[in-house]
C-alpha cells in the first residue's frame, strides 16, 4: 500500500481502509491497556514476587533477589526460593486479620455515614434554582484547593480537648466538661466522612439533578404523597448515584492511612496502618507485600459488584 | 370493529345548554403568567360531568399549562379553578380525583409495564386481586398483553405512549386529562383507541378533556371543542357547530378546509348580505342575522366540499365565480379544484369520485364556474 492509496480512498479502497480503520481502533483501546499493564500490572508482579520472598536483613530487605546476570538458572533458583510462608503468616498472627476486619467496619461505617449527609446535600443541591447549581458544585470541589494533609491536620485543632469544637461546645453550655474525641475512632470517622464527602455528593448530584421532575408529577399525580413518592421514585432511580458514591468512598476508606494515624488513638488497628508498620518500622517488606496482596483482593470484591451494578444500570438506562 | 361501538348516542347530550346543570369544571377568570410571558389569560370556561371535551389549538398556545393547572401542577396566576363546586385553588395533585396523561409520558423507568399501570390502585390500597383483574383490564385496552413485564426502554414510542394512556385510565378517576394520548399511533390504531376511549367514557360516566393536534380526532370523540389561540379560547362549541358557524376566520381556519373570501360590505337586505369581493363581480351573497354597515370589511367562508363546479354558467344560483383550473388534487375519493379567479385568488372546490378518471369532464385550464347557495357560507366579522 502507498501514501496514495490512503490519501485518496477511491471505491476500491474503501475495504482496504475498512481494515486501516480496525488497526487504529484496536491501537486507541490498545493505549488504555498498555498504560495498565505497565503501571498496574507490573509493579503488581513486582509486589507480588516480594510477597513471597523471606525477610533478610540486607538491601533490599528480602531474599531472593534476581540477578539478569545469572540468567536462566537464577530465574529457576528463584522461584525454588519462592514460598507462600508470609501468607501463612497472616493467618497465624491475629493481628492481620483483626486489621482487616476493624477496616471493614470503620470502612462500612463511615461510607454509611457519609451517604447520610451526603444524600441531603447533594438532593438539596439538585433541587436549587438553576443559577446556583454551579456555585454550589464549587464549594463542594472547593477543599480539593487545599492539601489533603493539611486538612487532616487542621481537624486536629478542631477535636483536640482544647479545640475550637469544645471550646464552642463549653461556651453554649451543651458540656461541662471538654470531650476526649481526638485519638479515639469518631475522629477517624470524622476524618474519613469529612475528607470522601465530596466523592459522594458529586455522583449523586450527577443523577439527582438528571432526574426527571415529571416522574414524580405523575407519581403525585396518580395519587402518591411527595414523601412516599420519594422512596418510590427518587430514591430507587439514584440507585447508581449510591453505588458510585459509595464504592468511591469505601475503597479508599477501606486502605486508609493518614487519617486512623493522624487522628486515630494507638488502639484503633487498620489495615494501611498496619501495612505501613510492617514496612517502615519493621521493614519487613515480605510480610508487608503479602498483607497489600489481600487488601487488593479484598477490594477486588466490591470493584467488580459495582462493575456488575454499573452494567446493570447501563441497560436499564438504554 | 364492533358496530356497537359506532354507534353514537341518539339521544341529545348537552348540559351547557342548560343553565340549571352545574358545570364539574370551572375556570373563572383564570390568568396564568410566568414570568413576563402570559400563557393563559383571562380564561372563562365550563366543562361538564360526562363530556368529552377536546383543546385544540397550535403549538405553545396553552392547552397543557391548562392541563397542569387542571391536575394542581401549576397554580393560576390570578382567577379560580373550581372542581365540582370545591375550589381547586389549594388542593395539592395527589388530593385531586383528576389523573393526567402526559404528554411526554413521564413512565417509571425502573418499573415494568405491568407495575406501571398497577402504579395508581397501589397508592389507593386497592386490593391485590382487584389490582392484577384491572391492570390485565387495561393491558388488554391498549393491547399490550405481551408487554406486560418489559421496562419502558424495551418499548416503541407508540407503547409507550399506550401504556402511558393505560395508567392514566386504571384509576378511572372522575376526570382524566389526556395531553395528546394517540399522537405517535398509526392510523388505523389510532381509530380503534378513539372508540375505544369514547366506549369506556361512555360507559363509565367519566368526563375526558383531550388535547389533540388532529382536528379529526377532535371531531370524532369530542362532545365539545375548544379552539384556543395564545393563550385565549376562540370558540367552544360542538364539532358540528364549529365546523358549520365558525365564529371567526381563525377558527373556521384551524377546523377543516375552507375559502376566505374578503370584501366589503354592499347592502344588507332581510337576513342577507353582499359582498364585494373582487372589482367588476358580481357581490357575494351570504345568510346572516347581523346587520353590518355599508364598506364594513369582512369575510365569507365556505367549505370546499360545498362549492359546486361545472363547465356550463349554472342559471339561478346565489352566487357564482368564473375561473380557472389551476390545479387538481387527488386523493382517491376525492378531488380537489384548485380554481384561479379573476382577481387571482384562488377557490378550492371538492368533487367526490363518482365516475372513473378518466370519465371525468374537467382538466386543468378548464374555464369553469363554481356556485353556491347563500345558506352554504359563513358570514364573519373578524
Ligand atoms: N414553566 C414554564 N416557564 C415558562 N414558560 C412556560 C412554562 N411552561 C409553559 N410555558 C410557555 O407557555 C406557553 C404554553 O405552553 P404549553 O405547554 O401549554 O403549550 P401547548 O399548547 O401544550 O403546546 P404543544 O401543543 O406544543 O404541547 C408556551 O409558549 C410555553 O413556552
Ligand atoms: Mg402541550
Amino acid at each position: 500500500m502507498t501514501v496514495a492509496d490512503i490519501t485518496s480512498p477511491t471505491d476500491e479502497t474503501s475495504k482496504a481502509s475498512g481494515t486501516k480503520a480496525d488497526w487504529g481502533r484496536t491501537l486507541l483501546i490498545a493505549i488504555p491497556y498498555i498504560w495498565l499493564l505497565i503501571f498496574f500490572l507490573a509493579p503488581f508482579v513486582i509486589v507480588f514476587k516480594i510477597s513471597l520472598s523471606d525477610v533478610v536483613i540486607a538491601r533490599p530487605p528480602y531474599f531472593p533477589t534476581f540477578d539478569l546476570s545469572e540468567g536462566w538458572q537464577g530465574f529457576l533458583a528463584m522461584l525454588q526460593a519462592f514460598d507462600l510462608e508470609n501468607y501463612v503468616w497472616l493467618t497465624e498472627d491475629t493481628l492481620y486479620l483483626n486489621s482487616y476486619l476493624s477496616s471493614l467496619k470503620i470502612a462500612s461505617i463511615s461510607t454509611l455515614l457519609t451517604l447520610c449527609i451526603g444524600y441531603p446535600i447533594a438532593y438539596s443541591m439538585a433541587k436549587a434554582p438553576q443559577e446556583w447549581r454551579a456555585t454550589l458544585l464549587m464549594l463542594v470541589i472547593l477543599p480539593f484547593w487545599t492539601s489533603f494533609l493539611i486538612r487532616v491536620y487542621a481537624w486536629i485543632g478542631i477535636l483536640k480537648k482544647e479545640g475550637f469544637l469544645n471550646y464552642f461546645l463549653l461556651w453554649t453550655g451543651i458540656i461541662d466538661e471538654p470531650l476526649t474525641i481526638l485519638n479515639t475512632d469518631t475522629a477517624i470517622y470524622i476524618g474519613i466522612v469529612y475528607s470522601y464527602l465530596p466523592f459522594m455528593v458529586l455522583p449523586l448530584y450527577a443523577v439527582l439533578e438528571k432526574l426527571d421532575t415529571s416522574l414524580l408529577e405523575a407519581a403525585t399525580d396518580l395519587g402518591c404523597s411527595p414523601l412516599k413518592s420519594f422512596w418510590v421514585i427518587t430514591l430507587p432511580l439514584s440507585l447508581p448515584g449510591i453505588w458510585a458514591g459509595c464504592f468511591l468512598v469505601f475503597i479508599p476508606a477501606l486502605g486508609e492511612f493518614v487519617i486512623p494515624d493522624i487522628l486515630g488513638g494507638s488502639s484503633t488497628i487498620m489495615i494501611g496502618k498496619t501495612l505501613w508498620v510492617e514496612f517502615f518500622s519493621n521493614r519487613d517488606w515480605p510480610v508487608a507485600s503479602a498483607v497489600a496482596i489481600l487488601l487488593l483482593f479484598l477490594l477486588i470484591l466490591p470493584i467488580v459488584l459495582f462493575q456488575k451494578q454499573q452494567e446493570k444500570q447501563m441497560e436499564v438506562s438504554r | 370493529m364492533e358496530t356497537s361501538v359506532l354507534t353514537q348516542p341518539v339521544c341529545k347530550f348537552a348540559p351547557w345548554d342548560n343553565p340549571a346543570q352545574k358545570p364539574l369544571v370551572r375556570f373563572e377568570n383564570v390568568t396564568k403568567k410566568f414570568g413576563d410571558f402570559t400563557a393563559i389569560e383571562n380564561l372563562t370556561l365550563n366543562i361538564y360531568e360526562r363530556e368529552f371535551f377536546a383543546l385544540l389549538g397550535p403549538s405553545g398556545c396553552g392547552k397543557t399549562t391548562m392541563m397542569r393547572m387542571l391536575a394542581g401542577f401549576e397554580y393560576p396566576t390570578t382567577g379560580n379553578i373550581a372542581l365540582a363546586n370545591t375550589n381547586l385553588q389549594k388542593a395539592p395533585p395527589h388530593k385531586r380525583p383528576v389523573n393526567m396523561m402526559f404528554q411526554s409520558y413521564a413512565l417509571f423507568p425502573h418499573m415494568s409495564v405491568e407495575q406501571n399501570i398497577a402504579f395508581g390502585l397501589k397508592q389507593e390500597k386497592t386490593s391485590k386481586a382487584e389490582i392484577k383483574q384491572r391492570v390485565e383490564e387495561m393491558l388488554s385496552l391498549v393491547q399490550l398483553e405481551p408487554f406486560a413485564k418489559r421496562k419502558p426502554h424495551q418499548l416503541s414510542g407508540g407503547q409507550k405512549q399506550r401504556v402511558a394512556l393505560a395508567r392514566s385510565l386504571a384509576k378511572k378517576p372522575k376526570l382524566l386529562l389526556l395531553d395528546e394520548p394517540l399522537g405517535a399511533l398509526d392510523k388505523k390504531l389510532r381509530e380503534q383507541t378513539q372508540f375505544e376511549l369514547m366506549n369506556i367514557q361512555e360507559q363509565l360516566g367519566l368526563t375526558f378533556v383531550i388535547v389533540t393536534h388532529d382536528q379529526e380526532e377532535a371531531m370524532t370523540v369530542a362532545s365539545r371543542i375548544a379552539v384556543m389561540d395564545h393563550g385565549k379560547i376562540v370558540q367552544v362549541a360542538t364539532p358540528a357547530e364549529i365546523y358549520e358557524y365558525p365564529n371567526s376566520r381563525y377558527s373556521a381556519d384551524f377546523i377543516g378546509d375552507v375559502n376566505i373570501i374578503e370584501g366589503k360590505i354592499d347592502v344588507t337586505t332581510g337576513e342577507t348580505a353582499s359582498l364585494n369581493w373582487a372589482e367588476g363581480e358580481t357581490p357575494l351573497k351570504v345568510s346572516t342575522k347581523q346587520r353590518p354597515n355599508h364598506g364594513t370589511t369582512c369575510w365569507l367562508a365556505v367549505r370546499p366540499e360545498k362549492l359546486r363546479i361545472s363547465k356550463e354558467k349554472p342559471e339561478n344560483a346565489d352566487n357564482c365565480i368564473k375561473g380557472e383550473v389551476w390545479d387538481i388534487g387527488y386523493t382517491g375519493n376525492i378531488s380537489t379544484y384548485h380554481v384561479k379567479a379573476s382577481n387571482g385568488s384562488i377557490l378550492k372546490a371538492q368533487v367526490s369520485n363518482r365516475e372513473h378518471l378518466a370519465d371525468r369532464p374537467i382538466t386543468w385550464e378548464d374555464t369553469v364556474y363554481i356556485h353556491w347557495e347563500k345558506g352554504a357560507g359563513v358570514f364573519l366579522e373578524n
